[in-house]
């Protein structure tokens, strides 16, 4: 089984696994945050860039470092290979540059934005990012759009991860959904405007790390951090029926796919789960959810963060000065 | 006179018709390839030292051995005819006036590599070329060139012309692999390389036209011969296309090695600067490599003069050299604004930009609207250093190359021509020049 060494810690894992997976496999504040990659979904990754690390060393075989940052999602490992994230003042800047491309366009409607709070990007923004923005130009728009009659397009909050794009490849009987345009203009769409109707298109929204998919059954009905998640399930004949439901009081606000600690869903719902059983009668209530320290509803959340935060700083002290007009390429 | 490989005989009548290419020694290559084992091929192109002619300038010999040989499996040669380099109309010129030069070349690469079936990747505006090569290949096919056991060897060989939508991103391999499968344009992530699966899964070699079209000289006069042209490793024939304030614009063939001097200022070539003006900078291979001043362009670092070759121009790295990258040779003279024509490329690279990933989307479109500003009279000395500051987070952090090409002339427009992007800032209220918008806009003045 191949070695793999990040930021000093060492792992085997089996062949063809990807320098992000191995980071996960050691867990702690080596892992590289991911906004497009999804365990689920084939050929996701790659897009983002949030996830690069360094490889300072390719493999026993062959020790020469990668010339340049590697997408770690999509980078297998190789045995002996050495890798750099956090200890890399290089990769902690290209990563806040990425954060700032990201949030460039990003219309940072959080207080109206469903997806507030549970929000990868807020997260991404929160842990990596700068400040404030160098963008001073206008941003980019898009009408809303319904795809479907229970999903909602946002496009102007999406980052183009493409993860809806591969759900609706990859779960969809047949593809309705895709990517028109190019450039900062490309948008996620609907082949002429056509409706998404099938059983499992509901996971686009659970997939979509920002709140450009959103659940028209749930849209502000409540903020995420007022409603309680509890682990569910029934017999479901079109999927698992393990879901998460989101009580408010005694009502269910909504039904999601019950996500790991990397906020991936473990297992994909149906629709009909996702937005027909909305009664408590519905369900067997198994236990509360556990909440992990990516949720805003965790205590202390931000308080942790304050002091990765602080720590992101003492590394970026360390940097040397930049030069303007730097003759060394 | 020059030697001469690629154009020719473009004099000649019919030369464009497989009677007159044949007529003119055409076809002489192929019939000698079929006698050869494919393996006897790959090594002549080996041996030619001839490298890519597209830009990055890899070893054409050594791609072809990386192909992964598993058996059952197809293999595919692509001849990347997507040219859209702003600055570069080498290939459109070879397939309009030669058509047949490059069906023989690929014939050959095709033999050499295993493959029976290949594409022509032709860009969407070049319906003209598109037509002529859907003629030359008919022609082939009514020959025996082309189909069932050609040349009674026993091997086959499909040829299609595929038309592109007219996209730069298309001409990134992977991207016009993806686009010839009938998908949209996006680059693929890398590894796995096209070499173990390209189109359709399987293995792959994509070409340049101008790469594929010089297999024929190579065969016709062994590969041991051709690397007598040129100089050092860089071998063999290049066509330049030479466009800008020079007095003779147009598509020339040189031999590798030639001076830097000798190609903008000689009558045979260049012809000098239009109108007597004196040389600024050059972008000499295509709006993606680094722009230089002409001092350093016609003495490397060291004070030797500058070759037009793959080595001497990248002679002193990025701050001091540029690459010959696909032979786009645009000359400008004292008067043009190095700013306003920055401002242009890189609009072009934010509409050409796929997508995909998020430097390259966002910064591109960043980047222009700053070097706007400029041109508005708006820009500030924080501008310079913020552009600075975003190419670099470009560079070497996207998918493919276009996030690299995008940055490089950024990069190398402040390192060598700073002062006048302060210019700009200091006087840029009445250096505002409206035409210039409706020039490039091609609109019409109100």
């Amino acid at each position: 089984m191949p070695k793999v060494t990040i930021d000093g810690i060492s792992i085997e894992v089996p062949e063809g696994t990807s320098i992000l997976n191995a980071a996960r496999m050691i867990g702690g504040e080596i892992v590289p945050p991911a906004m497009c990659y999804y365990t689920k979904l084939e050929t996701s990754g790659g897009y983002c860039r949030t996830c690069m690390v360094k490889v300072v060393k390719g493999s026993e075989k062959d020790p020469r470092p990668m010339p340049k940052l590697v997408a770690s999602c999509r980078q297998p490992v190789m045995d002996g290979m050495e890798v750099q994230n956090i200890t890399s003042p290089e990769v902690v800047e290209a990563r806040a540059g990425v954060v700032e491309f990201l949030l460039m366009n990003h219309p940072l409607d959080c207080p109206i934005c469903d997806q507030a709070g549970e929000c990868n990007l807020q997260d991404l923004g929160y842990e990596h990012g700068k400040d404030g923005t160098r963008y001073e130009f206008g941003r980019r728009e898009f009408e809303k759009k319904d795809i479907g009659d229970k999903i909602q397009l946002h496009m102007t909050r999406c980052i183009l991860c493409y993860r809806c794009v591969k759900v609706a490849d990859q779960l969809c009987p047949s593809r309705v959904h895709g990517v028109m345009n190019r450039g900062d203009v490309a948008e996620i769409s609907t082949y002429i405007e056509k409706a998404i109707d099938n059983e499992m298109s509901g996971n686009m929204i659970d997939v979509c790390p920002v709140g450009a998919l959103t659940d028209k059954t749930f849209r502000f009905k409540s903020r995420v951090w007022f409603t309680k998640p509890v682990e569910a399930h029934r017999n479901c004949t079109k999927c698992s029926g393990n879901v998460r439901l989101w009580f408010k009081g005694e009502d269910v606000l909504r039904v999601t796919g019950r996500k790991d600690q990397w906020g991936e869903v473990k297992e994909f719902i149906c629709n009909e789960c996702r937005y027909d059983k909305k009664n408590v009668s519905d369900w067997v209530i198994e236990q509360p959810t556990h909440v992990d320290r990516h949720s805003v509803i965790s205590q202390n959340h931000y308080e942790n963060l304050k002091q990765m935060k602080l720590d992101t700083q003492r590394l970026k002290a360390k940097l040397p000065e930049k030069k303007t007009n730097g003759n060394t390429k | 006179m020059a030697k001469q490989l690629l154009i020719n005989d473009l004099d000649k009548e019919g030369i464009a018709t497989l009677a007159g290419y044949k007529a003119h020694g055409g076809y002489a290559a192929l019939e000698k390839a079929v006698k050869m084992k494919p393996e006897e091929v790959v090594s002549e192109v080996q041996k030619s030292g001839l490298r890519g002619r597209g830009g990055a300038g890899f070893p054409t010999g050594m791609k072809w051995s990386f192909i992964a040989k598993p058996p059952g499996v197809p293999r595919y040669l692509v001849c990347n005819a997507d040219e859209s380099e702003p600055g570069t109309f080498k290939d459109r010129y070879l397939m309009q006036r030669k058509p047949h030069i490059l069906i023989e070349g690929m014939i050959i690469s095709s033999f050499a590599l295993g493959a029976n079936t290949s594409y022509i990747y032709i860009r969407g505006e070049m319906m003209y070329q598109f037509h002529i090569l859907e003629k030359a290949i008919q022609e082939a096919y009514d020959a025996g060139y082309l189909g069932k056991n050609i040349l009674g060897t026993g091997y086959d060989l499909d040829l299609y012309v595929h038309p592109g939508a007219g996209a730069y991103i298309c001409g990134e391999e992977t991207g016009l692999i993806e686009s010839l499968e009938g998908k949209r344009g996006n680059p693929r992530i890398k590894p796995p390389f096209p070499a173990v699966k390209g189109v359709w899964q399987c293995p792959t070699v994509v070409n340049n036209v101008e790469t594929l079209a010089a297999v024929v000289p190579i065969i016709n006069m062994t590969g041991d011969e051709y690397a007598k042209i040129g100089i050092g490793r860089s071998t063999g024939t290049k066509l330049i296309s030479a466009s800008g304030h020079i007095n003779k614009p147009g598509v020339y063939e040189i031999e590798l090695g030639l001076p830097v001097e000798e190609f903008l200022y000689s009558d045979q070539y260049c012809g000098g600067i239009r109108n007597g003006k004196k040389l600024k900078a050059v972008v000499a291979g295509g709006s993606s490599v680094p722009i230089l001043p002409g001092e350093k362009l016609l003495k490397t670092p060291k004070g030797e003069p500058r070759l037009m070759s793959y080595e001497s121009l990248s002679e002193g790295g990025f701050g001091e050299g540029t690459m010959l990258g696909s032979g786009g040779f645009i000359v400008m003279d004292e008067d043009t604004s190095v700013v306003k024509n920055l401002w242009n490329f890189t609009r072009f690279y934010h509409h050409e930009s796929c997508g995909q990933c998020s430097p390259c989307r966002e910064g591109t479109g960043w980047m222009e609207k700053i070097l706007h500003k400029f041109l508005d009279g708006h820009g500030t000395m924080a501008d310079i250093d913020l552009l600075w500051d975003i190419q670099s987070k470009i560079d070497g952090r996207t998918i493919c190359p276009l996030g690299d090409a995008a940055s490089w002339p950024v990069a190398s427009a402040i390192r060598h021509f700073r002062s006048e992007f302060e210019e700009y800032v200091k006087n840029g209220e009445n250096m505002r020049d409206i035409q210039h918008y409706y020039r490039v806009n091609n609109l019409q003045p109100a």
